[in-house]
């Protein structure tokens, strides 16, 4: 089987500012052609990461390298790579147009060649018709595309995203999120997407790392990430958990170690029901519920303490308890999620 | 109840008479006095300013097309003015620059400073200088008129270009480079391009504002008469008063063209405020 | 893999020809504090040394004296131009000046008030934009002329002393100017006359912070007020005012270091009795005392450093 080359490396890379550790000692690669994704809340060092690609910011110590190139004193202006920006950052005094097709005007590719290709661009980012507009004249989605078009008209080897959605309304950003998706496997340029939203990372990335404190608590695929989250911090921040301690630990587990399950994946049942043979069990209080359409979302209360998170479907035949309702409740032993010592 | 006016409010803001008239007012008292300017270039009345004007004559602006030290000294305020004017823009759109893209040490001492010439009265200014040249032993000449003009004209360009820098994306810069344009050619196709305007209004205020400046030239001139100059000499004269104005007419009209086009160059920014003599 | 990395990387590491443009612009683009030196140098230089080195001259000037006999400058320090300062005659001076400074910023504040609220809170689009013209206009055009302007108008035979005649009013006018205070012949050689004229040029300064400061005052907390039963009167005393205090001490600012530095007014307008500007201008000049001038200068910049100090307690430097 071929392997497939490495897009983008970094080797014990840290970025500091100061006393602040912004990136500190990552190490990771990114294969051609992925769909990568850096996740982890503000302040977790991923859009350093990615403006350390780009070359906006240099290394204070490890090595950044670009198809095996060491990116060490090289600019951003001599990288093949390109950005779409967070505030988009369009070029105001120029046309759509001529936006797109800035890259090629540096770059001196003919006036001829640069118009057609410019033309295919927005085509592709489905504004064939705004060529001429100013970016003032257009929403904000339409401004996400002409950014995404001036990046790829330089057909780079490495496409960074920071947080290109994050100024959309919900429904555009899904259906930006669907697009994006087709356009990268239409062109086959590696994407490195940054983002905060677990669900955007979740469900367009071949990858995802999550970054917390300058550092890498897990690089995965999606659903490795959801189902075998390696620390705490990943099962906190990828979908929602429940996180058990001591008591409550012990009383659910039998062992006081910490543990974690997901809401979804525990069954209700009336107070004193019998679970399967293998299933995990422990009783509790409905403190309160949620409805959310779907489902439904009950809290309950565990006699040693803690609480557990429900979330049960609202489908016809099931067991529908109440407020102040004694359940029971129970798992298949192998949902349960332990993490490191 | 209450609410519901306030909603309305909102939709047709209206003014109280007297707070309209109490606009209008400051309206008119800060641009009527011009119009008696314009009046007075017209006046018979060669001796004092009688109202009303006995008669009306254009007579004064022949007179003033034979006064060769008129024209020498509007000559010299053009001259003086342009060149403090390419001066200060060098100097302020470098500081603004460095303001905009860096931040280090001491950056706010160095704000202080720029804004220093115009936040001290321009006596204090002018005697600084005057000080300055006589320790050093500078002679008087054009080039002390010019370096005081400068100094306080670098403010204006500098506010002017600053305001423009911080309104535009601080990531466009970033997003040529990333595109492929080194640094001078982002300069050249991104950052002039939208400095423009900015630089230009910056300018032509710094030109309005040396061309009209009298108290730090009188501290910095030699035997030089700058226009301002000149024209303080003929209002203490007694007779021929009219030329004065004639003059002051033609002052305005050379000023009054750079302000207007700055002010449209600059509408939407506003930075214009709170930067003057 | 990571081996494979670093052979490719030491390949790679030759750099390929560039334009010097491009070398150039890398140069600077790893080496940003060169940068920002090269950015930063000459305005610094310039206003470090002709501007700073100035004040500092200044300093030291005032401390020299000028012989009495010769007229030359003796270089040896002496506190002797500020044991004249604080002359029974200097003071005054120093006093008067500080009277006006003060009264041209209440008045400047009052007339201010009005057109900054209406500019801020009902002129909008056009009406706007004239008013902006017209606070705009006056500011920037010439000093000089607008000085002189009203020199025009408060003549003894000028626009307004004809005005009050024909009103029959004449003898008010002739009341107010043989006040102790306020006398003069006619009104352009009053102290009404250079009030009024520091009033007129100034002016500008103190609405545009003010009407700055105002429009920041955000709708939603004026129907606050109201909805929560104020009086309009009472929202403005409790809820308007105070957010305005910033750019009134703002404008005062402007105002009030304005007057304290003019020469140029109370000479062409107003009573025989000198200014600190004039003070200081006649030092230098008539009497060919820089260091006594120097001296003098201190003054207005000690009083604008502790009104300085003072407006900033008021928030003035976030309202500029």
């Amino acid at each position: 089987m071929p392997q497939p080359s490495i897009a983008v490396s970094f080797r014990a890379v840290s970025r500091h500012y100061g006393a602040v550790r912004a990136v500190d000692e990552v190490s990771f690669d990114i294969l051609d052609g992925e769909f990568f994704a850096m996740l982890g809340p503000s302040g977790s060092g991923k859009t350093t990461c990615l403006r350390l690609i780009a070359g906006f910011e240099q290394p204070t110590a490890g090595l950044v390298a670009i198809h095996g190139r060491d990116m060490a004193g090289v600019p951003p202006y001599d990288r093949d790579v390109n950005t779409v920006f967070q505030d988009y950052a369009l070029f105001p005094h120029m046309s759509v147009r001529e936006n797109v097709a800035y890259g090629l005007m540096i770059r001196k590719v003919p006036a001829a060649e640069r118009a057609k290709r410019a033309e295919e661009m927005l085509a592709m980012v489905k504004l064939a018709d705004f060529g001429a507009r100013k970016p003032s004249q257009l929403s904000g989605g339409q401004r996400q595309r002409v950014a995404l078009a001036r990046a790829l008209v330089n057909r780079p080897s490495v496409l960074l995203l920071d947080e290109p959605l994050g100024a959309l309304d919900l429904k555009l950003r899904e259906q930006m999120q669907v697009e994006l998706k087709a356009i990268q496997r239409q062109v086959g340029i590696t994407f490195i997407y940054v983002t905060h939203d677990q669900g955007e990372a979740l469900s367009m990335s071949d990858r995802v790392a999550v970054f917390n404190q300058g550092r890498i608590e897990q690089i995965a695929a999606p659903a490795e990430l959801y189902e075998k989250p390696r620390t705490e911090f990943v099962a906190g921040f990828v979908g929602i958990s429940n996180l058990l301690q001591g008591e409550a630990a012990r009383a659910a587990t039998g062992a006081a170690r910490a543990c974690s399950i997901r809401p979804e994946k525990i069954h209700l049942a009336p107070a004193g029901a019998a679970a399967p043979g293998s299933a995990m069990r422990v009783e509790g209080e409905v403190e309160s519920l949620l409805y959310l359409g779907a489902n439904t979302r009950f809290d309950i209360r565990l006699p040693g303490g803690g609480y557990l998170a429900v979330v049960q479907q609202n489908r016809d035949a099931h067991y529908a308890p109440e407020q102040g309702s004694k359940v029971t409740l129970w798992w298949d032993a192998r949902h349960l999620m332990t993490f490191g010592g | 109840m209450r609410s519901r006016a306030a909603v309305l409010d909102r939709a047709t803001p209206r003014a109280g008479i007297g707070l309209k008239a109490g606009a209008w007012f400051a309206v008119l008292f800060l641009n009527l006095p011009i119009l008696f300017i314009v009046l007075y270039g017209f006046t018979t009345d060669e001796q004092s300013y009688s109202f009303p004007p006995p008669g009306l004559t254009t007579r004064w602006f022949g007179v003033i097309m034979n006064r060769g030290d008129f024209w020498d000294a509007l000559w010299l305020s053009v001259s003086v003015a342009f060149v403090a004017t390419i001066a200060a823009l060098i100097l302020g759109t470098l500081a603004a620059a460095a303001m905009y893209r860096f931040s280090f040490f001491g950056k706010e001492s160095v704000t202080l400073l720029i804004l220093l010439p115009i936040a001290l009265p321009g006596i204090v200014t002018g005697i600084s200088l005057r000080a300055a040249f006589d320790l050093a032993d500078v002679p008087f000449s054009y080039w002390t008129i010019v370096a005081g003009h400068a100094t306080f004209c670098i403010v204006v360009v500098y506010n002017n270009a600053i305001a423009r820098l911080r309104r535009s994306s601080p990531a466009m810069m970033e997003a040529s480079m990333d595109l492929g344009a080194n640094s001078l050619q982002t300069f050249r196709h991104v950052v002039l391009p939208n400095l423009a305007t900015a630089l230009l209004a910056g300018g032509m205020l710094a030109f309005a504002l040396s061309f009209d400046e009298i108290i730090v030239t009188t501290f910095t001139a030699g035997q030089q008469t700058t226009l301002p100059i000149w024209m303080f000499k003929e209002l203490v004269r007694p007779h021929q008063r009219p030329v004065t104005n004639v003059a002051a007419i033609i002052v305005m009209a050379i000023t009054f063209v750079p302000i207007l086009l700055a002010y449209y160059l600059t509408r939407d920014t506003q930075d214009v405020a709170g930067s003057g003599k | 893999m990571g081996c494979g990395v670093m052979t490719a990387a030491a390949a790679a590491l030759t750099p390929s020809p560039r334009s010097f443009g491009s070398r150039l612009s890398t140069y600077f683009y790893l080496r940003p504090r060169l940068l920002l030196m090269l950015f930063l140098l000459p305005p610094l230089l310039w206003l470090g040394i002709v501007y700073l080195g100035s004040l500092f001259a200044l300093l030291a000037q005032s401390f020299f004296q000028v012989d009495d006999f010769t007229g030359q400058v003796i270089y040896e320090p002496t506190l002797g131009n500020y044991a004249r300062l604080f002359g029974a005659v200097n003071l005054s001076i120093i006093g008067r000046t500080l009277a006006m400074a003060a009264i041209v910023t209440v008045i400047c504040g009052i007339i201010a008030f009005p057109i900054a609220y209406y500019m801020a809170r009902y002129a909008t689009g056009r009406t706007k934009a004239l008013f902006y013209v017209a606070v705009m206009l006056p500011l920037w055009s010439n000093y000089l002329v607008r000085v002189y302007s009203w020199r025009l108008i408060l003549a003894k035979e000028g626009v307004i002393h004809w005005a009050f005649n024909e009103m029959g009013l004449g003898w008010l006018l002739d009341w107010m100017l043989s006040l102790p205070v306020l006398q003069g012949s006619s009104l352009s050689t009053s102290y009404v006359g250079t009030c009024v004229t520091f009033v007129y040029i100034w002016l500008p300064y103190m609405i545009l912070p003010l009407q700055a400061a105002l429009e920041r005052v955000p709708r939603s907390f004026i129907e606050a007020s109201s909805d929560l039963g104020a009086r309009p009167r009472q929202t403005f005393r409790k809820v308007i005012f105070p957010l305005a205090i910033p750019g009134v001490a703002a404008g005062s600012i402007f105002t009030f270091s304005l007057t304290l530095g003019d020469y140029i007014i109370p000479q062409l307008i107003g009573s025989s009795r000198p200014f600190i500007g004039q003070a200081v201008y006649q030092f230098q000049g008539t009497a060919g005392d820089i260091p006594m001038a120097a001296a003098f200068a201190m003054a207005p910049i000690v009083i604008m450093a502790i009104y300085l100090s003072l407006a900033k307690r008021f928030g003035a430097f976030d309202a500029l």
